[in-house]
């Protein structure tokens, strides 16, 4: 066989750091990711940015961080409220910890325009 | 009170063991395992190390009653069995703290590991741990900026880091290395490496490459959007050769550098740390030669100490073995001196080859780095047994992929963050490792392919240096 027919043409992909590479996640596995943030002991924070500035450090808050939230409707419901109110911002899910003043997790739910 | 001068040869214990001495949280601790000669009483043994790794010298000398060796000395303090092994025994020794100039690791093994490992009472002598005092810690620079700050700088959470080893490990020239380097981040990795062999070779100049992987780097970030990033290895010649590489590195506005701790050595080490802290450099760091220093399971250095001085000499990430992969390295052992690069307070855990408790107060921690024979299928492992604040480095399981680097990449990242995301859902990723990995290769061609490219390779060879449980 021809190398050719064989060899796939792998196309460079943009994308937005960790589980950029999987499909979009369905509703509920987004609920799993944020049960995870909450059973972690830390703070959910939603932030937004238009697709130009998706580089930069800081993105925008929604609101303030939700600390100490428990409730996972509560924070579905800000998320979508947070990308009806900016449908073109890349949207992303943050989980604050505070005692390693780091991130534990972070990953885009929306993605804009 | 004074003291006559009685020339003569004195038996050690008699000045060096003292089992009723209390360690003072200022004193150093080590703990080694002795194997003497036949015929020779074990505390004889264990006073001689404490000696001959401090104060004392073979012969009663006039001008120690110059000083006040009791301030000075090192003490063994216990001995025990080594479960299931009758030549050989532990001894704990305590070091004050005087003992040691501030900061230098390079002081510290130079008297604990020095002439006594060639004494000729011992057939056998291994340092097996340290308890480093606060005290001493205090004076260390440590990791030059830590994996919090090095997760900013990358903006890479909650997941490992990915890199990989530019292969062939020898003989690219710069522009054909670089290549090799955008391939590898465009198609998913965080992070590439020069392998530790490469330096400033005949066959590629060390400037060249750093032209070239500077701009593969950059165009690779533009491309993904993603922070990348590659380990520009600074070992050199001389310290003077290896500022001058990092240097240029920092020039070329990359974020990471690297070094070679052991062959480098400490003294060079602890100054490329220091100057990494002062201008805002990462610092990689791999262990060439470690494993003729800490394999033997009765002579020379076990590795959690080398992990414990790197972490006070200073550096980002440390290599420290796969578990799974190519090269030795048991479970539990690994487990062990990893906790002790990465926790603030590591307790005394002989199940994981921990002898003393040690507290690490404000040093901030190392990234583990998993590298050696490790491809797809070993993710969920490597997951379960590093966690987040390591880094996953896939050589030969990234550029043996039959589509080439990129794609080998892509499978890599698509692999660790389908388990990331099974394992944060609360799937046991260990167990369920091939389901997790087959649902995530039918959205990913790159992967399945990767799956089916090393179904069938495995390193199934017994630990050589095992831990002393029964």
């Amino acid at each position: 066989m021809p190398f050719q027919s064989t060899v796939g043409d792998y196309q460079t992909v943009a994308t937005l750091e960790t589980f950029g590479f999987l499909p979009p996640m369905t509703q509920d596995e987004i609920y799993d990711q944020i049960a995870y943030i909450i059973a972690q002991g830390w703070s959910p924070v939603i932030e937004h940015v238009h697709p130009s500035g998706s580089m930069q450090t800081y993105w925008s808050y929604w609101k303030l961080p939700f600390f100490g939230e428990k409730d996972l409707n509560m924070v579905v419901s800000e998320l979508e409220a947070c990308h009806r109110a900016y449908p073109d911002h890349h949207v992303r899910m943050v989980g604050y910890d505070a005692y390693t003043q780091s991130q534990g997790t972070c990953f885009v739910v929306f993605e804009g325009r | 009170m004074s003291k006559k001068y009685d020339a003569g040869v004195k038996e050690y214990r008699d000045t060096y063991w003292t089992p009723d001495y209390v360690p003072l949280d200022t004193d150093l601790l080590a703990c080694f395992k002795c194997t003497g000669q036949e015929g020779v009483p074990r505390e004889e043994v264990a006073a001689a190390v404490a000696a001959e790794s401090s104060t004392g010298t073979w012969s009663t000398v006039w001008s120690e009653l110059l000083t006040d060796l009791e301030f000075y000395k090192g003490r063994c303090y216990r001995i025990e069995d080594v479960p299931g092994d009758k030549e050989s025994f532990y001894a704990f020794i305590a070091y004050p703290l005087d003992l040691f100039e501030e900061g230098s690791i390079t002081n510290v093994l130079t008297s604990l590991v020095g002439n006594v490992f060639g004494f000729k009472a011992l057939r056998h002598l291994r340092l097996e741990d340290i308890r480093f005092p606060m005290a001493f810690i205090k004076t260390c620079g440590g990791p030059p900026n830590g994996i919090v700050v090095e997760r900013d700088r990358l903006n890479k959470y909650g997941r490992p880091l990915l890199g990989c080893t530019i292969k062939p490990k020898l003989g690219l020239s710069g522009k054909n290395y670089g290549r090799v380097v955008y391939e590898c981040l465009r198609g998913g990795l965080d992070l590439t490496k020069d392998d530790e062999n490469i330096n400033s070779q005949p066959f590629q100049r060390w400037r060249e490459r750093f032209e070239f992987v500077a701009e593969a780097v950059k165009l690779a970030q533009q491309e993904t959007g993603e922070v990348k990033g590659h380990y520009l290895n600074c070992t050199a010649t001389t310290p003077e050769e290896m500022y001058e590489r990092a240097e240029f590195a920092k020039e070329l506005d990359m974020p990471i550098i690297m070094h070679d701790y052991i062959t480098g050595g400490f003294t060079a080490n602890t100054g490329l740390a220091n100057w990494c802290r002062k201008n805002g450099m990462l610092l990689h760091i791999h262990r060439a030669m470690h494993a003729v220093i800490d394999r033997h399971p009765k002579h020379g250095i076990h590795f959690r100490v080398l992990a414990k001085c790197l972490r006070l000499s200073g550096g980002d990430q440390l290599h420290t073995g796969t578990v799974v992969g190519k090269l030795e390295g048991d479970r539990q052992t690994t487990l062990g001196y990893i906790d002790n690069l990465r926790e603030s307070f590591v307790p005394e855990d002989r199940t994981r080859g921990n002898f003393f408790d040690q507290d690490w107060g404000s040093m901030p921690g190392v990234f583990a780095v998993a590298s050696g024979g490790i491809h797809v299928w070993h993710m969920p492992a490597l997951l379960a047994i590093f966690g987040d604040d390591s880094c996953l480095q896939f050589g030969g399981g990234t550029h043996g992929h039959p589509w080439g680097s990129a794609a080998g990449a892509a499978a890599n990242r698509v692999a660790l963050e389908a388990c990331v995301k099974a394992r944060n859902a609360g799937r046991e990723i260990e167990k369920e490792s091939r389901d997790i990995l087959m649902e995530a290769a039918k959205h990913s061609p790159e992967l399945a392919i990767a799956l089916e490219t090393w179904k069938e390779i495995k390193f199934e060879f017994d630990t050589v240096d095992k831990l002393d449980v029964q």
